[in-house]
């Protein structure tokens, strides 16, 4: 975090006089935002007048420059010269930043829950104890505990990828990869059976179910991102991308799959584990 | 502009030796230049444009709140809905729209890369993106105005937000504007912190570094931490609204404080979002204009972390009428009261600066002293009010409005304005009308403390705050109070006149026309700097 000696990894023999990227103007972040503002507004239009095509519309714009955004930072990622040691530096400060402001995020949704864990007396309804005595809740050690294994298992299989990328094994790299990726895409579907067998509902169901749902559905989604993350790592990976020294596309995708890892850790014990109350019998 | 890609290198060096046309600017068309923009200084500008926009449109609602406040019983503004959604969009736009694009957006993107000796921000696209965030969101925060459907206060609490209070989707456009602002104070804050910890010239250590800097270091590091939990919070509201959940809604077992938990955990340190950057101008415009470095630099930089972190730990002391026990609130007092300890070794080490300067009353010196004073007096009515037992009486009053006008409203855009007076010239190439600069400056401290200062009698007297009318016993300062606002209206407007004369002017200025007190790398530069400036590093010795 100091000076870092910047001065010392200057490259000259390129011509460039600084160690940076400078990238081109983009069309991207405009149309990117323009997808921002369209889904919002789209929810709105959903929510107010059960019209979703201007949320559809978003969705495709965003995932679309999002793709297209994404295409141009591996081309640049693979231009000699563009992401020096320098940049490559930036982009883990980048990458640090952004996922502890998703903690941040997430601490938001743990605030609510453990407001009513701690303080069962501050629902509204008069209800003393938490979980709320008209909810019964998952049993922690059916399928949550099965998941838990699953996430801490491709937590394991992705160390295991890293270990054979650093060790230049392409082929344990892309199966250690591809075996993380397909636990993760386990474990979305197992969230889907319980979120389908769930003994209370998100819609009028009171605060349990809310504080429940959105905890779990946000980190639902962080799943797929990192699964998507994951997936774009293992098809750079066969195309040769990575390299023992250079493979900061994959360790950010790592960094962001512990991330989500962790997040469910808590989830488990918190929410699932130390907030069991009647527990649903019946599946 | 006569040139050669080799004057790129001399623009780094940037002695005043060759003149200011003959280096090389690559710019691109106006679509490509604008709108898809990677450019540090281009993004910089759009962000001041939209402030001014935003500080317009918010200045023009404060203009018609003071007039229906002018005489009890007006009817200038229709109703009690209106006028609440003038209030709430009011604050919203000129905290979210033109304080934080000003001196965050604005500034920060100018002169972060130009302070520090870097060619551009870490990650020019985000940087565009972040700015291309607001407008979209400026447009649903006036169609949340426009439909007369975000009557919440600022502060968006439930129930007044909820949905029986405000069932239209005026209220939803207000609470998504703030998600995409905030998505755009996100996005922006990760480049900062990026470019500050890993772009700084070579020998440019952390104890090196421009105040502003600081400033800005600290600033995005509380907007990283700040800005995710408003986030959560307003989505479990839009949730509440709009898709059948409780977690505000007591019939289903919600709590409507715990809104206004997460809102302040936000929202507290999102006051000293607004401010530190003033604080980092206000330094190098003292230091500049008493011809002396900055008095006691360590302490000031540490003063500002403390301030960002003591920060986190006080937000409850905006709900001490909220049921909280006496022990909580006895905390958050003990806890609020220690920010007035670093807040002030930062007007104590502004003051010794000044102190055997040789000063310059020069209108960015001007704002910067009116700063200290409307700072001060925020600062002290802000110790006042940290006590939980006399908030018990004042909550809600205009003696709080006037509280936070004077240390945001007066302090944050003291700031702005000493930095735009500070900067222009380096920014346009011409420099400001000095003549008009200070009619601006004491049209505007009078207007502002003529409009502030009788809200404090007021708040004291009882008068609540959010509320279109009020008894005839409080006429006699609220007259007061808004003729001061017109003349801060006039001021604004002798503004937009200065701002006229500085870019119609055929004068240009040199790279330092501050002269030995300015010390900082921006004037290195040319006015304006190159389209790419530092393409090859300064060394900091």
């Amino acid at each position: 975090m100091s000076n870092d000696a910047h001065g010392a990894t200057v490259p000259t023999s390129s011509g460039m006089k600084h160690p940076y990227h400078l990238p081109d103007p983009s069309p991207w972040p405009i149309i990117a935002a323009l997808g921002g503002f369209l889904i919002v507004f789209g929810i709105i239009l959903a929510a107010h007048f059960h019209n979703y095509l201007m949320l559809i519309a978003g969705t495709l714009i965003t995932v679309v420059v999002a793709a297209l955004w994404w295409r141009d930072v591996i081309k640049e990622a693979r231009t000699p010269g563009a992401h020096g040691p320098i940049v490559r530096l930036g982009l883990r400060y980048g990458m640090t930043l952004f996922i502890s402001s998703e903690v941040m995020f997430f601490v938001g949704f743990f605030w609510a829950y453990f407001n009513f864990l701690i303080f069962p007396e501050t629902q509204g309804n008069g209800e003393t104890v938490w979980p709320p005595s008209t909810i019964h809740t998952f049993d922690p050690f059916h399928l949550p505990f099965l998941n838990t294994m699953i996430l801490l298992l491709s937590g394991t299989t992705l160390t295991w990828a890293h270990h054979a990328l650093l060790e230049g094994d392409r082929k344990s790299m892309l199966r250690g990869l591809g075996i993380t990726i397909l636990l993760g895409v386990s474990f979305t579907a197992l969230q889907a059976v319980e979120y389908a067998q769930a003994p209370f509902k998100f819609i009028g169901g009171g605060v349990y179910p809310s504080t429940f749902f959105l905890a779990t559905g946000f980190h639902g989604f962080h799943v797929i991102v990192g699964t998507i993350f994951l997936t774009v790592c293992w098809f750079r990976a066969r195309a040769n991308h990575f390299t023992p020294a250079r493979h900061f596309g994959f360790e950010a995708a790592a960094w962001y799959w512990h991330f989500v890892d962790v997040v469910w850790l808590f989830l488990f014990i918190c929410i699932y584990w130390y907030g069991a109350g009647n527990i649903a019998t019946g599946h | 502009m006569a040139a050669t890609t080799d004057d790129h290198a001399h623009d780094a060096h940037g002695h005043g030796a060759h003149g200011h046309d003959d280096h090389h600017d690559h710019k691109p068309g106006f679509v490509t230049r604008w709108l898809f923009s990677t450019n540090h200084k281009d993004i910089g500008t759009l962000y001041l444009i939209f402030a001014v926009i935003g500080g317009l449109v918010g200045g023009i609602l404060s203009m018609m709140m003071r007039a229906q406040l002018q005489f009890p019983g007006s009817t200038i503004v229709a109703d009690g809905q209106t006028w609440n959604t003038m209030v709430t969009t009011h604050g919203l736009l000129m905290i979210f729209f033109s304080v934080m694009p000003a001196l965050i957006g604005g500034f920060g993107n100018w002169f972060i890369p130009l302070m520090i000796g870097a060619p551009d921000m870490a990650f020019p696209r985000l940087n565009n993106i972040s700015f291309w965030l607001l407008p979209p969101a400026l447009v649903l925060i006036c169609i949340g105005l426009f439909m007369n459907e975000s009557g919440s206060g600022w502060t968006l609490y439930p129930p007044l937000s909820n949905q029986t209070y405000e069932a239209g989707m005026g209220m939803d456009c207000t609470l998504f504007a703030l998600h995409l602002a905030g998505a755009s104070s996100l996005l922006g804050s990760m480049n900062f912190i990026t470019t500050i910890f890993n772009m700084r010239a070579p020998g440019m250590t952390l104890h090196k570094m421009p105040l502003f800097i600081w400033s800005e270091l600290v600033t995005a590091f509380l907007l990283v931490l700040a800005v995710p939990v408003l986030a959560g919070a307003i989505t479990m509201l839009i949730c509440d609204r709009n898709f059948g959940t409780a977690f505000f809604d007591p019939t289903g077992g919600g709590d409507p404080v715990l809104f206004q938990h997460l809102f302040w955990f936000f929202g507290h340190p999102e006051v000293y979002i607004m401010i530190l950057p003033a604080f980092g101008i206000i330094s190098h415009v003292i230091s500049t204009f008493s011809r002396k470095p900055i008095f006691g630099y360590l302490g000031m930089v540490y003063a500002m972390v403390a301030i960002g972190v003591v920060g986190f730990v006080v937000w409850a002391h905006h709900m001490y009428l909220s049921g909280m026990d006496v022990d909580t609130r006895a905390y958050f007092m003990a806890a609020t009261l220690v920010i007035a300890v670093p807040t002030g070794v930062k007007i104590f080490s502004w003051i010794a600066t000044m102190w055997g300067g040789s000063i310059q009353f020069t209108t960015p010196m001007l704002w910067a002293i009116g700063f200290l004073f409307v700072f001060t007096v925020g600062g002290v009515t802000g110790v006042v009010l940290a006590n939980a037992g006399i908030d018990q009486a004042v909550h809600n009053t205009y003696y709080v409005v006037a509280h936070f006008h004077y240390v945001l409203s007066l302090g944050a855009v003291f700031g702005i304005f000493c930095g735009w007076y500070y900067w222009i010239g380096k920014m346009s190439g011409h420099q400001y009308p000095e003549f008009w600069g200070r009619v601006h400056f004491w049209l505007t401290f009078i207007g502002v403390n003529l409009t502030f200062f009788p809200q404090h009698f007021l708040g004291l007297s009882g008068m609540p705050r959010r509320y279109p009318d009020y008894p005839a016993a409080f006429s006699g300062w609220n007259y007061v109070s808004s003729i001061g606002a017109y003349v801060s209206g006039i001021a604004l407007c002798v503004f937009l006149y200065v701002c006229y004369r500085t870019f119609t002017s055929k004068a240009h200025v040199a790279d330092n026309y501050w002269g030995e007190g300015a010390t900082t790398l921006e004037w290195t530069q040319t006015s304006p700097p190159a389209f790419h400036s530092f393409t090859e590093l300064p060394r900091i010795p």
